[in-house]
């Protein structure tokens, strides 16, 4: 298969982007979307080191730098805003489960990195994810320390409840609900967070405090207010529902009713 | 120098060695923690477990990962599960028995005492994640559910759905977090550790790259933690992520720490086949899908051959014309036997010429018996993700026809040799989880990565670590502007420069590829003599290609994947020879080291306890020196060595 890419090129956080234009050929319909990246990248590589390809001005900005670890789905190192849409056309799955196959031989295929005043871009594709780190240090976690804990059978949990704490402890931090939010809210992944722990007894205890906590260090770090639009489930790649939202809104009303 | 190689294993009865050693040890007063400063390298179940329980005693940490945050470490791909000795499920589970199971499965060449201890603490790991929200799969009573995994004949694996690792990590990394926010631990995301510096031969800081800016950065310490997981990515296709790298280790040891049993290095039976050369990894699927799985091949070459023209559907196949060869070769385990065994298996019938797809190079994995037996709906709430993920990477359903598996590069076993308190040959030097050699032997069994990483990070290391650290508290910060630390850097700064100075023919991934060829036709599931020694001469070219033919694109002061890339195949061209070079010492077949010259009639591996019950410990020389090998002596006092049998 041959595609056109129209590709976001930027040096750094300070200098201006700009959008550059190149082909790839005989892409084999079973690869991944990473994969066909790797293939541009080592042909963008290759025409560096011809100094004639350079001297007839083929010089681009070099191989395209992009966030990608396991290629697997779970880690959620990769990003990418393909065609106007997280993660790209293909439901439920990151760039790195997306395949070509899901596109058309001659395609024009636009990319773009995660767009979010929370996420400067570092690089082309690659952007500065680290204000999810920092909500989930405002409160993420149940506060227990190494060793001294009950046994595990001692807290019973009803296999529902596990189930449903499952569903929210799946994200994998990505960020795609953020791209896709016209808001740029991080509203899913902190409710998905705050949703998980509160269902469970060992997390319920600090529920409030956490939400609260979370949901202020999301706004001091310009994430924008969620209007239930709904985009960020449409976008996620592990579909985490809005019902966790509501979860978190609930956790956080109980916070301020305290106050 | 095989003096270095003191096990410190203490002595008494085995399940006495850690309670007793413990009291034995060291520990440091909570005023003068204050004053220690620890390096924690990785970010995965051994690092982040360790950073953060080091961070809750009271030490100052400093904890480096290469991604840009430390939940995205490769222990988060792990799937099918942690096993833990608890007994849950009143089959006769034990410490003992657990411990009993991964000596065996490790093929007699892992460590009594280690092992041991590593069963012991694995219910605390269970009560652990619990206690921090870790939502393992619950039974409708309330309690936590179990399934079985590979070389174990109870069912002691927890699990949270095909995502245990991911939900493991983010346990750790969520104890992490709050000591961050407490301040006792600093995070360095994106930062990579390119050398470690010794004062006065021991580990006192390190030499990192910050991936965003490109700086040359020093840290200093008291102590040094590797927890950088595996060198599995030596072979270019592996399950490993793709950042996966052997380069912080590798650093170490050539700074004098030993490198133990670089050989062995799992195969895992399960993942998906090759699909062809623009492939840049595999992806498994768990184990735990030998629970429900059937594997099989055809027993008729026309079938297979009418599978590989697409003639006819896996499902066409009667019964009675499948070869489900592990039931038909070990019935005792079936499916079930561990992994290094599933591996050649596959390999003995696609070698005979039973493979099912186009390349040959694949197997059945069938779940059409068990969904007969609980519906799809049960199915699907075990293994949704796995079946899901495999659909989107094949295009196929495996809810209506077989998977196709094959084995691949999964594990290393082998890793920086380190004695019973973790340390390594350079005082002050620990190492944690994969990135050590102590606990798996030659095989790991499914579901102990997991369990051995936390146990490392929550309930070993922090305790013996004090024992060094006692020594240390009076001493004053390390001071970075040490010249250790000037000459350090200066080394580090000059073979970026060398690098990017080539300017050659070939791309980093063209030369990483050739590597891989070279390993998995030589050093992958069978070995020979021959081979090895080839491999050795064809690495050995193939670095001097890299040196002198590579191109590194970008500069050095920027955020630049290819330069990263080049600096850890830099060394995994010295890896594979290393890993060579111990496949070629080690003339018997044991775990996932099977060399052709040493097999049974009916293909299985043959030890040779005689000259190879040892631990191979390798010292670095210098650039173009071979390495030295010492030996540590494996002592088996509480199991009766015996041939692994999965058959009766």
């Amino acid at each position: 298969m041959d595609f056109t890419l129209r590709i976001w090129r930027q040096k750094n956080a300070k200098s201006e982007g700009h959008f550059e234009t190149y082909q790839v050929k005989n892409i084999s319909p079973d690869s991944s979307f990473l994969e066909m990246l790797d293939i541009l990248n080592e042909q963008l590589i290759h025409e560096g080191m011809d100094p004639v390809a350079v001297e007839r001005g083929c010089q681009s900005s070099g191989p395209v730098s992009f966030d990608h670890d396991c290629r697997e789905g779970i880690c959620g190192a990769c990003s990418l805003y393909i065609n106007g849409r997280a993660h790209g056309p293909d439901d439920e799955v990151t760039t790195c489960q997306l395949h070509m196959r899901k596109f058309h031989d001659g395609d024009t295929i636009t990319i773009e990195p995660w767009r979010s005043k929370g996420f400067p871009v570092i690089k082309d594709l690659v952007v500065d994810r680290k204000a999810f780190d920092k909500i989930l240090q405002a409160g993420g976690f149940i506060s227990v320390g190494t060793g001294g804990v009950p046994d595990g059978n001692a807290i019973l949990i009803s296999h529902e409840t596990a189930e449903e704490s499952m569903d929210g402890a799946a994200c994998i931090g990505c960020g795609a609900c953020v791209a896709t939010c016209k808001n740029g809210s991080a509203m899913l992944f902190v409710a998905a967070r705050v949703s998980s722990l509160a269902l469970l007894p060992q997390g319920k205890v600090e529920g409030a405090k956490r939400a609260k906590a979370m949901v202020a260090k999301m706004d001091e770090l310009g994430f924008g207010a969620c209007t239930n639009t709904r985009a960020c489930e449409m976008e996620c790649p592990k579909h985490i529902t809005v019902s966790h939202i509501a979860r978190l809104n609930r956790e956080f009303l109980c916070a301020k009713f305290k106050d | 120098m095989a003096d270095k190689l003191i096990s410190k294993i203490p002595e008494g009865p085995l399940s006495e060695k850690w309670t007793k050693h413990k009291t034995q040890l060291r520990v440091v007063n909570p005023g003068n923690k204050r004053k220690i400063e620890i390096i924690v390298i990785g970010t995965g179940l051994g690092g982040a477990s360790a950073a953060a329980s080091l961070g809750e005693l009271g030490y100052n940490v400093k904890v480096f990962c290469i991604s840009d945050s430390p939940r995205r470490a490769h222990s988060i791909a792990a799937q099918g599960g942690i096993n833990a000795a608890k007994n849950y499920q009143n089959d006769n589970d034990s410490v003992y028995r657990l411990f009993y199971e991964t000596i065996k499965g490790g093929d007699y060449r892992s460590r009594e005492a280690n092992v041991y201890r590593l069963a012991e603490v694995s219910g605390n790991i269970i009560d652990q994640c619990v206690a921090q929200g870790v939502p393992f799969a619950r039974e409708y009573g309330g309690l936590l559910a179990n399934r079985s995994f590979g070389g174990a004949q109870v069912s002691r694996t927890f699990y949270a759905r095909g995502q245990t690792g991911q939900q493991l990590l983010l346990g750790a990394y969520a104890a992490l977090n709050r000591q961050i926010a407490a301040g006792t631990v600093k995070s360095y995301p994106r930062h990579e550790m390119l050398d470690l510096v010794l004062i006065n031969g021991e580990a006192k800081g390190i030499i990192a790259r910050n991936l965003v800016t490109g700086e040359i950065e020093r840290f200093g310490a008291h102590a040094v933690v590797l927890a950088s997981g595996g060198y599995g990515n030596t072979y270019f296709l592996s399950t490993n992520a793709m950042n996966s790298n052997g380069s912080a280790a590798w650093q170490c040891y050539k700074k004098g720490a030993y490198f133990a049993n670089p050989c062995f290095a799992q195969i895992h039976p399960t993942c998906i086949p090759v699909h062809g050369d623009q492939q840049s990894k595999l992806t498994l699927m768990s184990e735990s899908l030998r629970n429900d799985g059937r594997i099989w091949v055809p027993k008729k070459k026309e079938d297979v051959m009418k599978l590989r023209k697409k003639e006819i559907k896996p499902s066409d196949i009667p019964e009675e014309d499948r070869d489900y060869y592990l039931e038909r070769r070990y019935p005792a385990f079936g499916n079930l036997v561990p992994r290094d065994v599933a591996s050649r298996a596959a390999k003995e019938r696609c070698d005979a010429g039973y493979g099912v797809n186009e390349t040959g190079l694949a197997v059945f994995l069938d779940f059409s018996t068990a969904i007969e037996r609980l519906g799809v709906e049960k199915i699907r709430e075990r293994y949704g993700n796995l079946f899901q993920m495999y659909q989107k990477i094949t295009d196929t359903d495996p809810y209506k026809e077989p998977m196709m598996i094959y084995p691949a590069i999964h594990y290393t076993m082998g890793g920086l040799w380190v004695d019973y308190n973790l340390q390594t040959t350079i005082p002050g030097l620990y190492a944690i989880g994969e990135a050590n050699f102590s606990d798996h032997g030659g095989n790991r069994l499914g579901a102990s990565a997991l369990m051995q990483g936390l146990a490392d990070g929550y309930f070993i290391l922090p305790y013996t670590i004090g024992d060094y650290l006692a020594t240390q508290f009076k001493n004053p910060k390390t001071d970075t502007s040490a010249p250790e630390f000037e000459e350090a850097e200066k080394k580090v700064r000059a073979k970026i420069d060398r690098l990017l100075s080539i300017k050659g023919k070939h791309t980093v991934d063209e030369i990483h590829k050739k590597l891989g060829h070279i390993m998995w036709e030589y050093v992958g599931m069978a070995r020979n003599e021959a081979g090895l020694k080839k491999a050795i001469e064809l690495i050995k070219e193939l670095r001097k290609e890299f040196w002198s033919d590579v191109y590194v694109a970008g500069d050095k002061d920027n955020f630049n994947q290819e330069l990263e890339k080049a600096i850890r195949l830099a060394d995994f061209l010295e890896i594979g020879e290393l890993m060579a070079r111990d496949a070629l010492n080690r003339k018997e077949s044991c775990g996932g080291h099977f060399r052709e010259e040493m097999q049974t009639e009916d293909g299985e591996t043959k030890r040779d306890d005689e000259h190879f019950m040892y631990v191979a410990a390798w010292e670095y020389k210098g650039e173009d020196e071979a390495p030295e090998m010492h030996k540590e002596a494996l002592k088996y006092e509480n199991i009766k060595i015996a041939t692994r049998n999965y058959k009766d």
